[in-house]
């Protein structure tokens, strides 16, 4: 486990680890690492909370629903792989829910869930996926502020 | 991790579906009420859950009744194909190995170590060896309809028999080249098999109900392919799924992944060709 320590690191992807067969990691946007979490907009402007809906549930996209129960009962099946995302906003700081999503491995090395902003360290990454993120800068934002919606008075 | 409840430990011995995290306390899942089906007792060895225990009653009555079963139109192609002489030398399967109930038993140990190639070998190469060494005809390709019906209709003549391969001796090194596959991650998602197959068997994930991942049934009728399938067309599907560049089938590394996917199916009666989803 991490240091809850405020230990600021600066993560430049394309420098980071082994780069394996992905060789555009250097096309990433920088951001910052302070302790479990990255403070600031991958972006560089907030999501929009209905886009990011949309975007955890579409299966080419965030998907999330593959795994995680969510308050969206208007969608048939949600998975039960990963813990129930109710209330996720009241749980988890901002920080902490856009790292999640960035890369969950900074937080938990152990874990199955996918970096959805991530293009290094990855073996035999498919042909038509290599150097590519799950999500773009944007999207990670607009599924952080649909997350933030998910408190417990709602 | 969640547990069961006890309403349905009758059927099996207690603890051994505790892995099954979305089974409700009445035995019922996303599925319907699968767990409360006598049938799958026969389906559960020890620790060890056939795929059909994960599958829906429909599926489960589609693969029990062979007149129902799809896969029983690639069964009557490869016993048309078992009599049938082909290549140079004029033979056919039967010319050497008589009727097809002397095969026996013989299907339950591959993958099998072969010395001539010093590598392991699925049924489907020893199909292809008989055919292009003691036929003079030409090897099937891996996921041809004749390929697909002779391993059917070899296997066929195994069905309830426990799967019984081998990673002793020569086969060690290969049996460990497939346990590493098992566990590696692999993909845009970041993947290994274990992770659903091993940790999450019996949670949805979205539509799909897991299982143990276990080769038991191949080759399958999937519902999704609408077709007959072999265990190296799922494992490719697979690792698609989880955007990884799959092998060829027929690889090394899809044969030594069989043999550690068969491996942990031992005990486990052989149900060739069964149904999935």
């Amino acid at each position: 486990m991490r240091s809850k320590a405020i230990t600021c690191a600066l993560v430049v992807l394309g420098l980071a680890g082994a780069a394996a067969s992905d060789a555009r990691a250097g096309d990433l946007v920088e951001f910052f690492v302070v302790g479990n979490g990255i403070p600031e907009y991958l972006s560089g402007q907030p999501g929009d909370p209905e886009r990011g809906r949309a975007v955890a549930i579409q299966r080419k996209k965030g998907n999330c629903l593959a795994c995680h129960k969510m308050p969206i009962p208007d969608q048939q099946y949600h998975g039960e792989v990963g813990p129930d995302l109710a209330g996720v906003g009241s749980r988890m700081p901002e920080s902490e829910l856009r790292l999640r999503i960035v890369n969950p491995k900074i937080a938990n090395p152990a874990t199955m869930m996918p970096a959805f902003y991530r293009v290094d360290g990855l073996h035999r990454v498919g042909k038509a996926f290599q150097g590519k993120t799950i999500l773009t800068p944007q999207e990670v934002e607009d599924v952080v502020a649909y997350l933030k919606t998910l408190t417990d008075d709602t | 991790m969640r547990h069961l409840g006890t309403a349905f430990l009758g059927l099996a011995a207690a603890g051994l579906l505790a892995a099954a995290g979305a089974v409700a306390q009445d035995g019922s899942t996303a599925y319907g009420d699968i767990m409360n089906d006598p049938r799958i007792k026969d389906h559960i060895v020890g620790d060890k859950h056939s795929g059909f225990v994960y599958a829906t009653l429909a599926t489960r009555d589609m693969q029990e009744d062979d007149f129902e079963n799809p896969a029983f139109t690639w069964v009557s192609l490869g016993e048309e194909l078992w009599d049938k002489q082909d290549g140079a030398m004029g033979k056919s399967c039967a010319a050497c190995h008589g009727a097809p109930e002397s095969l026996r038993g013989v299907s339950v140990v591959y993958p099998k170590y072969r010395e001539s190639t010093g590598g392991m070998a699925a049924l489907e190469h020893i199909v292809n060896e008989c055919r292009t060494e003691r036929m003079g005809a030409d090897p099937w390709k891996w996921e041809s309809d004749q390929m697909l019906g002779m391993t059917a209709f070899v296997k066929l003549q195994s069905r309830g028999m426990p799967i019984d391969v081998s990673i002793d001796g020569p086969a060690r090194p290969f049996f460990e080249s497939g346990r590493d596959f098992f566990f590696q991650r692999r993909g845009q998602l970041d993947l290994a098999c274990n992770m659903c197959h091993e940790d999450h068997p019996g949670d949805m994930i979205r539509a799909d109900l897991l299982s143990y991942g276990m080769g038991n049934g191949f080759p399958t009728y999937r519902l999704k392919w609408q077709k007959l399938g072999s265990l190296h067309r799922r494992f490719a599907g697979c690792n698609k799924n989880i955007r990884a560049q799959p092998y060829a089938r027929g690889s090394d590394e899809y044969t030594n992944l069989e043999l550690f996917v068969m491996w942990r199916s031992n005990g486990l009666p052989s149900e060739a060709p069964a149904v999935r989803r």
